[in-house]
Protein backbone atom coordinates (compact mmCIF):
# COMPACT_ATOMS: atom_id res chain seq x y z
CA UNK A 1 0.00 0.00 0.00
CA UNK A 2 1.12 3.51 -0.70
CA UNK A 3 0.44 4.26 2.91
CA UNK A 4 3.26 2.08 4.17
CA UNK A 5 5.75 4.16 2.19
CA UNK A 6 4.73 7.30 3.98
CA UNK A 7 5.05 5.57 7.32
CA UNK A 8 8.83 5.61 7.17
CA UNK A 9 8.91 9.19 5.96
CA UNK A 10 8.11 10.15 9.53
CA UNK A 11 11.09 10.59 11.85
CA UNK A 12 9.17 8.89 14.66
CA UNK A 13 8.79 5.59 12.82
CA UNK A 14 12.13 5.77 11.02
CA UNK A 15 14.22 6.36 14.14
CA UNK A 16 13.96 2.85 15.64
CA UNK A 17 14.53 1.25 12.24
CA UNK A 18 17.67 3.31 11.60
CA UNK A 19 18.94 2.56 15.09
CA UNK A 20 18.63 -1.15 14.45
CA UNK A 21 20.10 -1.06 10.94
CA UNK A 22 23.19 1.06 11.71
CA UNK A 23 25.15 -1.60 13.66
CA UNK A 24 24.37 -4.16 10.94
CA UNK A 25 25.97 -1.94 8.30
CA UNK A 26 28.90 -1.13 10.60
CA UNK A 27 29.54 -4.84 11.13
CA UNK A 28 29.29 -5.47 7.39
CA UNK A 29 31.79 -2.65 6.84
CA UNK A 30 34.25 -4.20 9.30
CA UNK A 31 33.99 -7.66 7.76
CA UNK A 32 34.31 -6.33 4.21
CA UNK A 33 37.29 -4.17 5.20
CA UNK A 34 39.11 -7.11 6.80
CA UNK A 35 38.47 -9.22 3.69
CA UNK A 36 39.48 -6.35 1.41
CA UNK A 37 42.70 -5.66 3.30
CA UNK A 38 43.56 -9.36 3.26
CA UNK A 39 43.04 -9.60 -0.49
CA UNK A 40 44.75 -6.25 -1.06
CA UNK A 41 47.85 -6.84 1.03
CA UNK A 42 48.30 -10.62 1.07
CA UNK A 43 46.71 -12.06 -2.06
CA UNK A 44 47.23 -9.29 -4.63
CA UNK A 45 50.68 -9.15 -6.18
CA UNK A 46 53.10 -6.23 -6.16
CA UNK A 47 52.52 -3.83 -9.05
CA UNK A 48 55.10 -4.14 -11.80
CA UNK A 49 55.69 -0.40 -12.22
CA UNK A 50 54.65 1.17 -8.90
CA UNK A 51 55.93 -1.46 -6.48
CA UNK A 52 54.10 -1.52 -3.16
CA UNK A 53 53.03 2.14 -3.39
CA UNK A 54 50.06 1.12 -5.54
CA UNK A 55 48.44 -0.49 -2.48
CA UNK A 56 47.13 2.96 -1.58
CA UNK A 57 44.55 2.24 -4.31
CA UNK A 58 42.55 0.16 -1.81
CA UNK A 59 41.71 3.25 0.23
CA UNK A 60 42.05 5.97 -2.40
CA UNK A 61 39.54 4.73 -4.97
CA UNK A 62 36.83 3.73 -2.42
CA UNK A 63 37.03 7.07 -0.58
CA UNK A 64 37.03 9.03 -3.85
CA UNK A 65 34.01 7.12 -5.18
CA UNK A 66 32.18 7.53 -1.88
CA UNK A 67 32.96 11.26 -1.79
CA UNK A 68 31.12 11.64 -5.11
CA UNK A 69 28.41 9.08 -4.42
CA UNK A 70 27.51 10.45 -0.99
CA UNK A 71 27.11 13.87 -2.60
CA UNK A 72 24.70 12.45 -5.18
CA UNK A 73 22.68 10.74 -2.45
CA UNK A 74 22.68 13.99 -0.49
CA UNK A 75 21.41 15.81 -3.60
CA UNK A 76 18.70 13.17 -4.01
CA UNK A 77 17.44 13.67 -0.44
CA UNK A 78 17.70 17.43 -0.88
CA UNK A 79 15.53 17.27 -4.00
CA UNK A 80 12.95 15.19 -2.11
CA UNK A 81 13.08 17.61 0.81
CA UNK A 82 12.47 20.57 -1.49
CA UNK A 83 9.83 18.83 -3.58
CA UNK A 84 7.76 17.19 -0.86
CA UNK A 85 8.78 19.34 2.11
CA UNK A 86 9.50 16.24 4.18
CA UNK A 87 11.53 16.64 7.34
CA UNK A 88 13.16 13.23 7.25
CA UNK A 89 14.58 13.76 3.74
CA UNK A 90 16.22 16.96 4.90
CA UNK A 91 17.56 15.18 7.98
CA UNK A 92 19.05 12.47 5.75
CA UNK A 93 20.78 15.13 3.66
CA UNK A 94 22.01 16.79 6.85
CA UNK A 95 23.33 13.46 8.16
CA UNK A 96 25.27 12.70 4.99
CA UNK A 97 27.29 15.92 4.74
CA UNK A 98 29.93 15.23 7.43
CA UNK A 99 30.50 11.67 6.20
CA UNK A 100 30.88 12.94 2.64
CA UNK A 101 33.31 15.59 3.81
CA UNK A 102 35.41 12.93 5.56
CA UNK A 103 35.43 10.80 2.41
CA UNK A 104 36.46 13.76 0.24
CA UNK A 105 39.22 14.73 2.67
CA UNK A 106 40.50 11.15 2.76
CA UNK A 107 40.42 10.89 -1.04
CA UNK A 108 42.57 14.03 -1.28
CA UNK A 109 44.89 12.91 1.52
CA UNK A 110 45.46 9.37 0.24
CA UNK A 111 45.80 10.77 -3.29
CA UNK A 112 48.54 13.12 -2.08
CA UNK A 113 50.46 10.25 -0.50
CA UNK A 114 50.06 8.23 -3.66
CA UNK A 115 50.99 11.10 -5.93
CA UNK A 116 54.25 11.86 -4.15
CA UNK A 117 55.99 8.51 -4.87
CA UNK A 118 54.44 8.06 -8.34
CA UNK A 119 54.28 11.58 -9.82
CA UNK A 120 56.83 13.27 -7.57
CA UNK A 121 54.39 15.70 -6.00
CA UNK A 122 51.85 15.69 -3.18
CA UNK A 123 49.64 18.18 -4.94
CA UNK A 124 49.07 19.70 -8.37
CA UNK A 125 46.32 22.03 -9.60
CA UNK A 126 45.14 19.30 -11.88
CA UNK A 127 41.46 19.28 -12.96
CA UNK A 128 40.52 16.18 -11.01
CA UNK A 129 42.26 17.19 -7.82
CA UNK A 130 40.98 20.75 -7.97
CA UNK A 131 37.39 19.65 -8.59
CA UNK A 132 37.64 17.16 -5.70
CA UNK A 133 38.91 19.96 -3.47
CA UNK A 134 35.86 21.99 -4.54
CA UNK A 135 33.71 19.00 -3.56
CA UNK A 136 35.24 19.10 -0.08
CA UNK A 137 34.52 22.85 0.12
CA UNK A 138 30.93 22.22 -1.00
CA UNK A 139 30.47 19.79 1.89
CA UNK A 140 31.96 22.39 4.25
CA UNK A 141 29.73 25.05 2.72
CA UNK A 142 26.55 23.02 3.23
CA UNK A 143 27.50 22.32 6.86
CA UNK A 144 28.44 25.94 7.53
CA UNK A 145 25.23 27.20 5.92
CA UNK A 146 23.18 24.99 8.20
CA UNK A 147 25.12 26.26 11.20
CA UNK A 148 24.42 29.83 10.16
CA UNK A 149 20.61 29.52 10.03
CA UNK A 150 18.79 29.14 13.32
CA UNK A 151 15.44 27.90 12.04
CA UNK A 152 15.99 24.25 11.03
CA UNK A 153 13.27 24.25 8.36
CA UNK A 154 14.73 27.31 6.66
CA UNK A 155 18.18 25.74 6.96
CA UNK A 156 16.78 22.59 5.30
CA UNK A 157 15.65 24.56 2.25
CA UNK A 158 18.76 26.70 1.96
CA UNK A 159 21.05 23.65 2.27
CA UNK A 160 18.96 21.70 -0.25
CA UNK A 161 19.31 24.47 -2.82
CA UNK A 162 23.06 24.83 -2.26
CA UNK A 163 23.46 21.03 -2.47
CA UNK A 164 21.54 20.84 -5.75
CA UNK A 165 23.48 23.72 -7.31
CA UNK A 166 26.74 22.11 -6.20
CA UNK A 167 25.77 18.78 -7.75
CA UNK A 168 27.02 20.14 -11.09
CA UNK A 169 30.52 19.57 -9.71
CA UNK A 170 30.14 15.77 -9.51
CA UNK A 171 30.05 15.09 -13.28
CA UNK A 172 32.90 17.58 -13.63
CA UNK A 173 35.01 15.47 -11.25
CA UNK A 174 34.02 12.26 -12.95
CA UNK A 175 34.71 13.38 -16.52
CA UNK A 176 37.65 15.68 -15.67
CA UNK A 177 40.17 13.05 -16.73
CA UNK A 178 38.50 12.85 -20.14
CA UNK A 179 37.76 16.52 -20.75
CA UNK A 180 41.18 17.84 -19.81
CA UNK A 181 44.73 16.62 -19.92
CA UNK A 182 45.31 15.77 -16.31
CA UNK A 183 48.22 14.52 -14.30
CA UNK A 184 45.68 12.16 -12.77
CA UNK A 185 45.25 8.97 -14.72
CA UNK A 186 42.03 8.04 -16.48
CA UNK A 187 39.46 5.65 -15.08
CA UNK A 188 40.87 2.16 -14.49
CA UNK A 189 37.45 0.65 -13.92
CA UNK A 190 34.34 1.34 -15.96
CA UNK A 191 31.06 -0.33 -16.68
CA UNK A 192 31.63 -0.43 -20.41
CA UNK A 193 35.14 -1.83 -20.74
CA UNK A 194 37.10 -4.71 -19.29
CA UNK A 195 39.16 -3.65 -16.27
CA UNK A 196 42.80 -2.99 -16.97
CA UNK A 197 44.02 -4.34 -13.66
CA UNK A 198 44.73 -7.77 -12.21
CA UNK A 199 41.66 -9.66 -10.96
CA UNK A 200 42.86 -9.89 -7.37
CA UNK A 201 43.62 -6.15 -7.29
CA UNK A 202 40.14 -5.44 -8.61
CA UNK A 203 38.61 -7.80 -6.05
CA UNK A 204 40.42 -6.07 -3.19
CA UNK A 205 39.37 -2.67 -4.46
CA UNK A 206 35.72 -3.68 -4.80
CA UNK A 207 35.69 -5.25 -1.31
CA UNK A 208 37.10 -2.04 0.14
CA UNK A 209 34.57 -0.02 -1.85
CA UNK A 210 31.68 -2.02 -0.41
CA UNK A 211 33.24 -1.61 3.06
CA UNK A 212 33.39 2.17 2.60
CA UNK A 213 29.83 2.14 1.27
CA UNK A 214 28.56 0.14 4.27
CA UNK A 215 30.40 2.46 6.66
CA UNK A 216 28.88 5.56 5.03
CA UNK A 217 25.41 4.05 5.44
CA UNK A 218 26.09 3.13 9.09
CA UNK A 219 27.51 6.56 9.92
CA UNK A 220 24.66 8.38 8.18
CA UNK A 221 22.06 6.26 9.99
CA UNK A 222 23.65 6.86 13.38
CA UNK A 223 23.92 10.56 12.65
CA UNK A 224 20.33 10.80 11.45
CA UNK A 225 19.23 9.18 14.73
CA UNK A 226 21.08 11.85 16.69
CA UNK A 227 19.61 14.56 14.45
CA UNK A 228 16.09 13.22 14.93
CA UNK A 229 16.53 13.33 18.70
CA UNK A 230 18.08 16.82 18.53
CA UNK A 231 15.37 18.26 16.32
CA UNK A 232 12.33 16.38 17.58
CA UNK A 233 13.05 16.75 21.25
CA UNK A 234 9.95 17.90 22.94
CA UNK A 235 7.93 15.65 20.68
CA UNK A 236 5.81 13.28 22.70
CA UNK A 237 6.80 10.22 20.68
CA UNK A 238 10.34 10.46 22.01
CA UNK A 239 9.28 10.05 25.62
CA UNK A 240 8.41 6.34 25.65
CA UNK A 241 11.33 5.56 23.34
CA UNK A 242 13.33 2.77 24.98
CA UNK A 243 16.49 4.37 23.63
CA UNK A 244 16.01 7.19 26.12
CA UNK A 245 16.30 4.77 29.00
CA UNK A 246 19.69 3.45 28.01
CA UNK A 247 21.49 6.75 28.40
CA UNK A 248 24.61 6.64 30.51
CA UNK B 1 57.19 -8.31 9.54
CA UNK B 2 59.65 -5.45 9.11
CA UNK B 3 59.68 -6.16 5.44
CA UNK B 4 55.91 -5.87 5.36
CA UNK B 5 55.98 -2.55 7.21
CA UNK B 6 58.66 -1.21 4.88
CA UNK B 7 56.34 -1.73 1.88
CA UNK B 8 59.30 -2.00 -0.45
CA UNK B 9 60.51 1.47 0.58
CA UNK B 10 57.06 3.07 0.30
CA UNK B 11 56.14 2.49 3.95
CA UNK B 12 55.79 6.21 4.78
CA UNK B 13 53.32 6.85 1.97
CA UNK B 14 51.28 3.67 2.39
CA UNK B 15 50.95 3.93 6.16
CA UNK B 16 50.24 7.66 6.16
CA UNK B 17 47.35 6.97 3.76
CA UNK B 18 45.98 4.01 5.72
CA UNK B 19 46.63 5.61 9.11
CA UNK B 20 44.62 8.70 8.20
CA UNK B 21 41.70 6.54 7.03
CA UNK B 22 41.70 4.46 10.21
CA UNK B 23 41.96 7.58 12.35
CA UNK B 24 39.18 9.38 10.49
CA UNK B 25 36.74 6.46 10.73
CA UNK B 26 37.52 5.99 14.43
CA UNK B 27 37.09 9.71 15.11
CA UNK B 28 33.79 9.75 13.23
CA UNK B 29 32.50 6.74 15.18
CA UNK B 30 33.43 8.33 18.53
CA UNK B 31 31.97 11.70 17.52
CA UNK B 32 28.72 10.01 16.50
CA UNK B 33 28.47 8.20 19.82
CA UNK B 34 29.01 11.33 21.88
CA UNK B 35 26.63 13.35 19.68
CA UNK B 36 23.88 10.79 20.19
CA UNK B 37 24.46 10.68 23.95
CA UNK B 38 24.42 14.46 24.17
CA UNK B 39 21.20 14.62 22.15
CA UNK B 40 19.50 12.03 24.36
CA UNK B 41 20.64 13.71 27.56
CA UNK B 42 19.36 17.08 26.40
CA UNK B 43 16.07 15.52 25.33
CA UNK B 44 15.71 13.88 28.71
CA UNK B 45 16.65 17.03 30.60
CA UNK B 46 14.11 19.08 28.71
CA UNK B 47 11.44 16.68 29.94
CA UNK B 48 8.66 15.06 28.02
CA UNK B 49 7.14 18.02 26.37
CA UNK B 50 3.70 18.35 25.03
CA UNK B 51 3.31 19.38 21.48
CA UNK B 52 4.11 17.65 18.22
CA UNK B 53 7.69 18.27 17.40
CA UNK B 54 8.41 20.68 14.68
CA UNK B 55 10.61 22.67 17.02
CA UNK B 56 14.27 21.97 17.32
Amino acid sequence: MANSWYRYASPASFHPVALRLAPVFALAAAILAIAGLYVGFVVAPTDATQGEAYRIIYVHVPTAWMAMFVYLVMAFWSALALGFNTRLSAMMAQALAPTGAIMAALALWTGAFWGRPTWGTYWAWDARMTSTLILLFLYFGVMALRGAIDDPRRADRACAILTLVGAVNVPIIYFSVRWWNTLHQGASVSLTAAPTMAKTMLAGMLLMTFAAWAWCIAAALWRVCAIVVERERGASWLAPDPALKGVT
Amino acid sequence: MNEFLAMGGYGWYVWMAYGACALAILAEALALRSRRRRALETALASGDAVSSGDRR
